[in-house]
């Protein structure tokens, strides 16, 4: 782990490996996680992601990104991919990929989005519908290490089926403590919910969010308007726009 | 704001994968200056196009192309034209 403790200290340039399907499971109708086994992985740090290269008969190649969703784990590693109509990449991945087959993946990289347990300032993660995968490597690597740092997490999504790690978020885990987690809906609400479905508002980051002088580090994730959206509520709240770190997923988010 | 009304675009982060074939420090860490306006961003803020051959990243601040990267079979282009300098966080040597 010495290598991924350092930034920016790498062996060698990366390049791509093969990575096995060893398990999957779905987490929305839309939506599903694959948990991958690289013989030899240097492990992650929370935050990063990894490269998926796909190559047809012809040669023709394409390659997409997705974060790392898990917490380092040996040589075993997660990612929780959306179905994108008429994707190149996330249709193969999400429906056809099968206990066994191979994908070409490159990393882990990436040293800007990243949460560094010594780090001890509270975090507040600001996810937007597959924004979240990268914000629940943080809460799992929180959990494993058994880290005290406070966490504060607001994930909207559209309707509560489109809730990503649903059952995990809604029932604290061992190590979870310190953890507290707001849903946000911009479509449909649960039953009763208080709240009318609606975008994220600066008020939500002001009631759900760490105060500026808690002078925490915001990770805020997920489609490209919704982060700078989000990131330009939080400095207009107080926050210190050098302590807000953005990972924009593009206009749909898949 | 004089900001462009589509977002379809990702940020710098999604360099690092490609910058990463190249360079063995990470990038999205590091802070480029634009040869267009002069303003400094972290690569990860960069707004970035991945639909064209090749890669595009942009100025946040003007929009003016600070790099391109294109991987051929048997080589990467980077054009870098549009920095006038880009400072990599490095560990004390």
């Amino acid at each position: 782990m010495a290598r991924a403790a350092v930034p920016g200290r790498l062996k060698a340039p990366l390049t791509w490996q093969a990575a096995r399907l060893v398990g999957l499971r779905d987490e929305t109708p839309s939506a599903r996680t694959l948990v991958f086994d690289v013989p030899g992985w240097s492990g992650h740090l929370a935050g990063q992601h990894v490269d998926v290269r796909l190559t047809a008969e012809d040669g023709y190649s394409t390659q997409r990104s997705y974060s790392l969703a898990s917490a380092p784990d040996g040589d075993r590693f997660e990612l929780t991919v959306q179905r994108v109509p008429d994707g190149e990449v996330s249709p193969y991945l999400a429906d056809v990929m099968e206990i066994g087959d191979l994908v070409e993946i490159r990393g882990p990289v990436g040293g800007w989005f990243v949460w560094r347990p010594a780090e001890i300032r509270p975090v507040l993660l600001v996810g937007g519908g597959s924004g979240i995968a990268p914000l629940m490597a943080m809460i799992r690597t929180r959990r494993s290490l058994g880290s005290h740092t406070p966490f504060r997490l607001i994930y909207s999504v559209r309707t509560p089926e489109d809730r990503y790690y649903a059952s995990e978020l809604r029932t604290p885990q061992p190590g979870d403590g310190g953890l507290e987690v707001t849903h946000l809906y911009t479509r449909h609400t649960p039953e009763g919910w208080p709240r009318p479905a609606k975008r994220l508002q600066l008020a939500d980051l002001q009631t759900h969010g760490w105060p500026p002088e808690f002078e925490p580090v915001c990770f805020v994730c997920g489609p490209t308007g919704f982060v700078e959206t989000a990131a330009a509520q939080l400095v207009a709240l107080g926050h210190d726009p050098r302590q807000i770190r953005t990972e924009r997923f593009g206009p749909t988010g898949g | 704001m004089d900001r462009q009304d589509t977002t379809d675009y990702e940020d710098g982060n999604a360099l690092a994968g490609p910058l990463g074939e190249l360079f063995t420090a990470d990038v999205t860490a590091a802070a480029g200056r634009c040869a267009g306006c002069g303003h400094t961003a972290l690569v990860a803020d960069l707004r970035v196009y991945t639909h064209a051959p090749g890669l595009v990243a942009r100025c946040p601040n003007c929009d003016a192309v600070i790099l391109r990267l294109l991987r051929a079979p048997d080589a990467a282009w980077l054009d870098l034209r549009g920095t006038v300098y880009m400072r990599v966080p490095l560990p004390p040597a």
